[in-house]
């Protein structure tokens, strides 16, 4: 109840001048006049909306596939497009002046817009794992190697095993080399500052921009032809190593410079070493945005094709030692069977492909998850403790 | 950092002096500071290097070859003629071509999940953009070419048939024949342009979405009190907001198209010849070049690659680093203030 209304409890009678009575109002009792909603759509406004487009269909239907030559889906969707948006105009012009007929029509642009967008991601999905099910039905697919394997074998022999073990001693050895130097980047640019960090950081930014396939044409000038390395595993390693070395280290750094000010200064002022404010407080506050940024590295690395063209070669059977000889991956099998004539071939491309999608999602999902801010009872009596016993260690 | 005042004791007892201050990290903080300094350092030096080493590798070629590089369109080694002028304009149609496809996508679909959508669709709508910007670039490749391209050859024969008079719509083949050739509508720069088109949108939506999400929301309310509609309140609040944003991201993405490679090997045909047709097959790009050649490239050769492989980096980075300062300078505000 209302304080100022309720202190009065009964109603006057009579008024009396001079002085002014607040009128009394139930909460409970419903409003005379329904309340208009606010910022949703009446009846009226839905049904003009709904009907144009279905209206426009109809029509578009009619003049595409019955009066005009302009037969098959692809004019159907266009002429309905068109239409609809000059059904809506013209409804909306019955009730309403131009203002309201261009938000109308814009609104539907910018919403067509998106549904293009996003039935073209659906596309994509669906036309991978449309044209691949067939070989992934078979567990021999994600545990065989392709060796002895003809292109028009039967689905029920041969496999991406050794792709998928080579996709990721690489990403292993890449990840090996960048997290350490790009997290440690991040924490020299953003813990230890001054001039030098300046130019790093400038350095770092602008190599972002390196276009992959001339990260893998470094490693292979250098490491192949210079210095007469093998083309291998280790070399497509470190061509996604150089690829993703700028990604990992900028984005530990955005991620590293939103960390409060105050929380290093509370461990300082405790007495902590910088070391160990950066091990005990800084690291750990950036956890979760560390962990998506080398995730997302990841998804970026696991898929980049160009430098794994360039430096690893194609093995079809199972390589381990990633210094010795060439070694297959899953883009790299992906982009050899989609330019293969065989359509086996292509079948198992997209096969494989399927495979690397579900495991970009299952990165992303991850990343998503990790980096969701972590509920206020669940981290806090696993680091408390901690953290008074690093105080009182240095306090000591 | 601690560090302790230095006791002077040889100072006369009555003459206050202040305490000397130093700033210079001692103990386990000097090996920190000194251990993250050279980490610093190698990675300066392992980056820096690449950009070191390809300028370093392309004086020889552009020695040899001079401005001719550029404007010659023939990349024949064994007539030691040698150019990246047919490459070059290919790049740049491809991303041009993926550009026009992106950026009103991008747009549109930015102003949707910003001003648009439903309040519980956003977040959902938010991942999926995130989703499509980490699905590999090889798999685009593959919706581009086996499922788009022969939608994209006809749609390209009535672009011909219709806007053929505009010298870039224009194909060397007869567009009324009774059946038509549809070889010479694949593998163009157009059917490429698109599937890089589905890699660079997301990206530029990410941006545009981000700085739209940063509009101050009194400024959107003012709008919506004063009677505008909603389209009034993004014409004439949201979008000058982030004009920054749209122009950034656009060119981040452009940035991301230049460099794009394995959907653009995929579905080009490789052809060194100076062509403003993109409806026509055959193109070649800077970066589908280095991956076609570098195989059986000699010593000569591979520095001519490398000098191609700089140029693109030059241009690439020029282009993101415009979008850097285009994006930095709206986010502090100076698109509301204009």
């Amino acid at each position: 109840m209302n304080t100022p209304v309720s202190a009065t409890d009964e109603r006057p009678v009579t008024a009396s001048a001079g002085t002014t009575y607040v009128p009394l109002i139930d909460p409970d009792t419903p409003p005379p006049a329904p309340r208009p909603g606010l910022g949703r759509p009446t009846a009226e406004e839905r049904f003009t909306v709904v009907g144009a487009w279905a209206s426009a269909f109809a029509l578009a239907w009619l003049v595409t596939q019955r009066l005009l030559p302009l037969g098959g889906p692809a004019w159907l969707l266009v002429v309905w497009f068109a239409l609809g948006l000059v059904m809506t105009a013209v409804t909306t012009s019955m009730s309403g002046r131009r203002v309201d007929v261009v938000d109308r029509v814009v609104g539907g642009i910018v919403t067509s817009g998106a549904l293009v967008v996003g039935s073209a991601l659906v596309s994509t999905v669906v036309f991978v794992v449309y044209r691949g099910w067939e070989p992934l039905l078979h567990l021999n697919f994600f545990v065989d190697d392709m060796a002895g394997v003809g292109p028009r074998d039967p689905f029920d022999r041969g496999g991406i095993g050794h792709a998928i073990l080579g996709s990721a001693i690489q990403l292993g050895i890449a990840i090996a080399v960048t997290l350490p130097l790009g997290i440690g980047t991040a924490v020299f640019m953003t813990e230890v500052g001054g001039r030098f960090a300046v130019v790093v950081r400038t350095i770092v930014e602008a190599m972002t921009a390196l276009p992959s396939i001339v990260a893998g044409l470094f490693i292979y000038t250098v490491l192949i032809v210079a210095i007469g390395f093998p083309r291998s595993g280790f070399a497509a390693a470190m061509a996604l190593s150089v690829m993703m070395l700028p990604i990992i280290a900028r984005a530990a750094d955005v991620v590293l410079r939103v960390v409060p000010g105050g929380l290093r200064e509370a461990s300082l002022a405790l007495g902590a070493s910088r070391w160990r404010t950066v091990w005990h407080v800084v690291l750990p506050t950036a956890r979760p945005g560390l962990a998506t940024a080398l995730i997302l590295g990841v998804a970026r690395g696991v898929g980049e094709t160009s430098p794994v063209l360039l430096t690893s070669g194609v093995a079809t059977f199972w390589v381990t030692n990633p210094t010795d000889g060439v070694m297959n991956s899953l883009p790299l099998f992906i982009f050899k069977g989609a330019r293969s004539p065989e359509p086996m071939d292509i079948e198992r491309a997209f096969a494989a492909a399927t495979v690397l999608l579900v495991l970009v999602l299952a990165l992303f999902v991850i990343a998503r998850l990790v980096a969701r801010p972590p509920r206020a009872t669940a981290p806090r009596p696993r680091r408390t403790p901690r953290a008074k016993s690093a105080a009182v260690e240095e306090s000591a | 950092m601690t560090t302790l005042p230095v006791q002077d004791s040889v100072l006369p007892a009555d003459q206050p002096s202040p305490r000397r201050l130093s700033r210079k990290a001692t103990g386990a903080d000097r090996v920190f500071e000194v251990g993250a300094r050279a980490i610093g350092a190698t990675v300066l030096v392992v980056t820096g290097g690449i950009g070191a080493f390809l300028a370093w590798q392309s004086v020889p070629t552009l020695q040899r070859y001079g401005w001719s590089f550029f404007t010659e369109s023939a990349w024949q080694p064994e007539a030691d003629v040698l150019g990246i002028g047919a490459v070059l304009v290919g790049t740049v149609s491809i991303a041009g071509v993926a550009m026009a496809f992106a950026f009103p996508l991008a747009l549109l679909t930015a102003l949707y999940i910003s001003e648009y959508a439903p309040a519980g669709l956003k977040p959902t709508l938010v991942s999926m953009v995130d989703l499509m910007a980490a699905v590999p670039s090889i798999i685009y490749g593959m919706w581009g070419y086996f499922l788009v391209m022969p939608h994209a050859a006809a749609f390209s024969l009535w672009l011909h048939q219709h806007l053929g008079w505009i010298p870039i719509f224009s194909v060397d083949a007869d567009p009324d024949a009774a059946v038509w050739d549809q070889s010479r509508y694949i593998g163009s720069a157009f059917c490429a342009g698109i599937a890089v088109a589905m890699m660079v949108l997301p990206m530029s939506c990410a941006v545009m979405r981000q700085v739209f999400s940063q509009t101050p929301p009194g400024e959107k309310e003012a709008a919506l009190a004063l009677g505008a509609t909603r389209w009034g309140m993004v014409r004439s609040v949201v979008l000058p907001f982030g004009r920054g944003g749209i122009i950034g991201g656009t060119m981040l993405g452009l940035g991301r198209a230049l460099g794009e490679t394995i959907a653009v090997l995929l579905i080009i045909s490789p052809d060194f010849v100076i062509k403003p047709r993109i409806l026509e097959v055959g193109t070649s790009s800077v970066s589908a070049l280095i991956a076609g050649r570098f195989g059986d490239a000699s010593a000569a050769q591979l520095s001519a690659l490398l000098t191609a492989g700089f140029v693109l980096f030059l241009i690439t980075l020029v282009v993101n680093t415009l979008a850097a300062v285009i994006v930095s300078r709206s986010r502090s505000g100076a698109g509301t203030d204009a």
